[in-house]
């Protein structure tokens, strides 16, 4: 039985009158990569910085089960959530240069994560720090080290940035939009070194893009989302060969492809989060609408898949949420 | 935002209760009271207050203040205050050295820090902003003659200056008014100039130039409303020295006129009786200090209230 | 066919750095050209050179016959109702402080073709073009969302009946079901108006379908030209094949396929003054690559590229 690092489920997320996230599960084992996909607004960020509690004090979260390497988040007082943070999870964020401090040589700051969480001495902070910059591609990593984030180039302080996260040897790494600000091909290469680095250190993957193609060569499983609910979840194979939500297939008709002409466009925009709807929130967009969806439907289980839409129910048995 | 006004409301709810014609007019009363008063909003409250209190004074002096101010009485003179020693309950603040009663001196002094202070701040504000956003948005030898003249300005001795500049030139509002603009003017151009630099390579101006508008009209559509924040701000912290440096001139005796009471120079006449009759000087000074607070505030709290609007 | 907007030698220096390169670029009537590569390209400052919101170091920039450079600065206002951009981040590139009714309102005002007031049905129809309500002239930008936004843009850009668009990037910044919406609307406003659009991108699928010709630059030079669908098939340049390889398969199979067997490319270093951009991370690299760089030359019908590789016979 594989371990599970992160377990989600019916997470719900609030600031003021805005619902970010309204009963979203999600599920991440050992050596699982997992790809969470959404648009703007579909809550895929609000459900990882609740994954690690770094909302602000005036978010509302409760979820019936938010554990994190087997321990509830929730309920965790601060000395042990940041024993947590960096050492059993790490996050890598879109923009290096504003997630790394820019008053601090590159050095440092992979050697704090390394103080503080692996108790180093500084000597060999340096040592592995040197080690980790290798590790992630950097060449000349002693004379990187002694440079400031704002001399590297953008691929660069994003390996940076993943040798900075990978020095508390995390078990889960958590990744918001890591390659959003790039260029294509140093995008590429960004994956292909995570996606190394997860096969052999064994961590699990949470990766979280709006970009469907790119997720595809990287991740075990998919989870859809939008307006703060999951729609469909499942192994990518399957996920792409055949989706079974609308929404998942009307996201993959919109993707450009090179090798296929442009698909149909899916009309309409997001709703509007800060008014509840008892019906299924993509409703008003999808081209399959029938009388049942004014309520909104549960998830169900077709295969390894699960999908929160009528279409699926003759298919599979209901799943508890 | 519920849970700090549910205390006040409570509290006022309280004191109202019993006034049984109140009772109606209670709810209405706690809703004013929670909305000035609530945690968010007692900044500006507080800074409304003081100004306000300012300018009604200065407003309504012939109308407020129960004598005239320059109305000599030699048989009243050095009065206190009507408490804590009791002095004769016609001089609510006593009385200074020839008779003339605190309290309307105070009231009228009103009038020339306000007027001196936001004249000054107007000027200021005007001169250094037109130089400002000339510096910024044309570049090349403007910028280069207005920096210029902005670096002489701070590397000079300013307030020794203006201290000469009066004395030779003899004290008066506007060469008082002119003064002050002259030594705040620097401060608008600053911010006003590195704000439109700014300004000038984002995407906004460049689409106007795009677009085809031409210079004059990008100043005053464009450029001119992003940087109005800064400048409010800047000139209510410029009103607020203008009043304190216009006492310290009045202080020193090259001020506005020393006929007229001001506020810096009844602190001067004051400092010779601090020991005997403290209340010459102490009110002033509040005064002033209360007025400067009001204005500090303000500014504090436009700052933060018109700039993450603007974005 | 004469070109509509042509830049010749041009060439773009800020400061110590080199934009652009001795650069020839046209667009002819009519026609979809993409440009495409990475950051640092030249490719923004290509498209703000055509339309000469950035002056040229060297080199001029014609439109419609006329040489823009030599224009006094009111002629040159004047043209620019007639060549129109459209940016990348749809709320910096609106004022923020004016309702959109007024920024709607301006390029009809400022080029003398309507009041203030006489342009109100015109904006409330341009609204209803790109697909918004025309009641909400009396909002202001951040009401509306970035798809909305961009909308609005693209309202401003062709209210005034330009002839030439060039968007800057205008579908990075978008989900990407707001994207073919986009792309939709401006192909249905090219077809009602016969606009020319520069589009530049560092997406190729997008530019796959919408552009007639392609253009990849790197290092403020064009690499290669030509149509896009036998361009991306046989590319001729090492720089476009680069590309073509990172851009992301949605197959699960391929794509993890593609990842096991793909050579590294090497991190991008500055290449030595007058040699090929590409240099530092060209697998089939040659000395001569590194002493001059290849000029632009047509390698077939409607193609060009500029690599020592089509030149030198191997």
């Amino acid at each position: 039985m594989t371990e599970t690092l992160l377990d989600i489920a019916n997470l719900h997320v609030r600031f003021g009158a805005t619902t970010a996230v309204a009963g979203a599960c999600l599920h991440v084992s050992k050596g699982e990569a997992v790809g969470l996909v959404g648009e703007s607004g579909s809550g895929k960020s609000a459900t990882i910085l609740a994954a690690l509690r770094l909302h602000p004090a005036d978010a509302r979260i409760s979820a019936t089960r938010l554990t994190l390497g087997g321990q509830d988040v929730l309920t965790l007082p601060q000395p042990a959530l940041r024993r947590l943070r960096g050492r059993f999870a790490a996050m890598i964020f879109q923009d290096p240069l504003t997630a790394l401090n820019p008053l601090l040589t590159i050095g440092t700051q992979i050697a704090e994560v390394l103080t503080r969480h692996r108790a180093l001495s500084r000597a060999d902070a340096r040592g592995q720090a040197a080690a980790l910059l290798t590790q992630v591609g950097i060449t000349d990593p002693a004379r990187r080290l002694a440079q400031y984030p704002h001399e590297f180039s953008g691929g660069m302080r994003q390996r940076a940035m993943i040798a900075a996260s990978l020095a508390g040897d995390p078990a889960l790494l958590i990744a918001d939009e890591p390659t959003t600000a790039l260029d294509v091909t140093v995008q590429a290469e960004l994956v292909r070194l995570i996606a190394g680095l997860q096969r052999q250190r064994g961590m699990g993957l949470l990766w979280v893009t709006h970009d469907l193609a790119l997720m595809a060569g990287i991740v075990d499983r998919v989870v859809v989302m939008y307006a703060g609910r999951v729609m469909e979840s499942g192994p990518v194979a399957a996920l792409y060969a055949n989706p079974r939500h609308p929404y998942t297939i009307a996201l993959l008709e919109s993707l450009p492809r090179l090798d296929q002409g442009r698909g149909r466009v899916l009309a309409g925009g997001p709703p509007d989060l800060t008014r509840p709807t008892s019906g299924c929130v993509f409703a008003p967009r999808c081209s399959a609408r029938m009388p049942r969806c004014v309520q909104a439907p549960p998830v169900f289980a077709a295969g390894d898949s699960h999908v929160a839409c009528w279409l699926a129910a003759p298919a599979g048995a209901e799943v508890a949420a | 935002m519920k849970e700090d006004s549910s205390f006040l409301k409570k509290r006022s709810k309280k004191l109202l209760f019993h006034c049984a014609r109140c009772r109606r007019g209670a709810r209405q009363q706690v809703k004013v009271f929670c909305f000035f008063f609530s945690k968010k909003k007692i900044l500006p409250s507080l800074a409304c207050l003081l100004l306000g209190l300012s300018f009604f004074s200065a407003a309504s002096a012939p109308f407020l203040a129960p004598y005239p101010p320059t109305r000599i009485d030699l048989r009243q003179r050095l009065l206190p205050p009507a408490w804590p020693q009791p002095g004769r309950p016609g001089h609510l603040l006593g009385t200074d050295n020839v008779g003339r009663d605190m309290l309307s001196r105070i009231i009228w002094g009103a009038r020339i820090s306000l007027a001196v202070g936001l004249s000054a701040a107007l000027l200021g504000a005007v001169a250094g902003s037109v130089l400002g956003l000339c510096a910024g948005f044309f570049g090349g030898a403007v910028d280069a003659a207005i920096s210029w003249l902005i670096n002489v300005q701070l590397a000079f001795p300013f307030t020794l200056f203006a201290i000469f500049l009066l004395a030779v030139f003899g004290g008066g509002f506007l060469p008082v008014v002119g003064v002050l603009a002259l030594a705040t003017w620097v401060n608008f151009a600053r911010i006003v100039r590195s704000q439109t630099l700014s300004l000038r390579a984002q995407d906004f101006v460049t689409a106007a130039h795009a677009v085809g508008v031409g210079a004059p009209r990008i100043l005053r559509r464009y450029i001119f409303p992003a940087v109005l924040p800064s400048i409010v701000v800047v000139a209510s912290f410029s009103a607020a020295q203008a009043i304190l440096t216009e006492a310290a001139l009045s202080f020193l005796g090259v001020g506005v006129d020393p006929t007229i009471p001001s506020w810096g120079a009844m602190l001067n006449l004051g400092r010779n009786y601090l020991q005997t009759a403290w209340w010459m000087a102490t009110f002033p000074g509040i005064a002033i200090a209360l007025t400067v607070l009001g204005a500090n505030l303000m500014g504090d709290w436009l700052g933060t209230r018109l700039d993450p609007r603007a974005r | 066919m004469a070109a509509l907007s042509e830049a010749s030698g041009v060439s773009v220096r800020y400061g110590g750095v080199a934009a652009l390169t001795d650069v020839d670029f046209a667009v002819s009537a009519g026609e979809t050209v993409a440009i495409i590569g990475e950051s640092g390209c030249g490719k923004s400052t290509l498209g703000r050179t055509l339309l000469l919101l950035q002056p040229p170091t060297s080199g001029n920039v014609r439109f419609r016959g006329e040489d823009l450079t030599a224009l006094p600065a009111r002629a040159l206002r004047q043209r620019r109702r007639f060549m129109q951009m459209m940016f990348q981040d749809p709320y910096a590139s609106l004022n923020a402080r004016m309702t959109i009714g007024e920024t709607l309102a301006e390029p009809l005002v400022v080029h003398g073709l309507a009041t203030w007031r006489t342009a109100r049905p015109r904006v409330a129809q341009m609204l209803a073009r790109v697909g918004l309500d025309p009641g909400v002239t009396s909002r202001y930008p951040h009401e509306f969302s970035g798809g909305q936004r961009q909308r609005i843009a693209i309202a401003r850009a062709v209210i005034a009946g330009p002839d030439l668009v060039v968007a800057d990037e205008p579908l990075s910044a978008l989900d990407i079901t707001v994207q073919g919406q986009i792309l939709d609307l401006l192909a249905a406003l090219q077809a009602a108006q016969t606009l020319t659009y520069v589009f530049i991108s560092h997406d190729l699928p997008v530019v796959r379908h919408i552009a007639g010709r392609v253009a990849v630059m790197l290092g403020g030079r064009i690499v290669e030209q030509g149509p896009p669908a036998e361009v991306f098939a046989t590319p001729a340049h090492p720089y476009t094949q680069a590309l073509l390889a990172a851009v992301p398969i949605p197959d699960p199979a391929l794509a993890r396929a593609r990842m096991a067997t793909a050579a590294a490319l090497p991190a991008a270093t500055p290449a030595p003054p007058n040699a090929c951009p590409f240099v530092p991370r060209c697998p089939a690299a040659r000395p001569i690559c590194a002493e001059s760089m290849p000029p632009l030359r047509d390698i077939a019908a409607h193609r060009s590229a500029a690599c020592w590789l089509n030149e030198v016979p191997a």
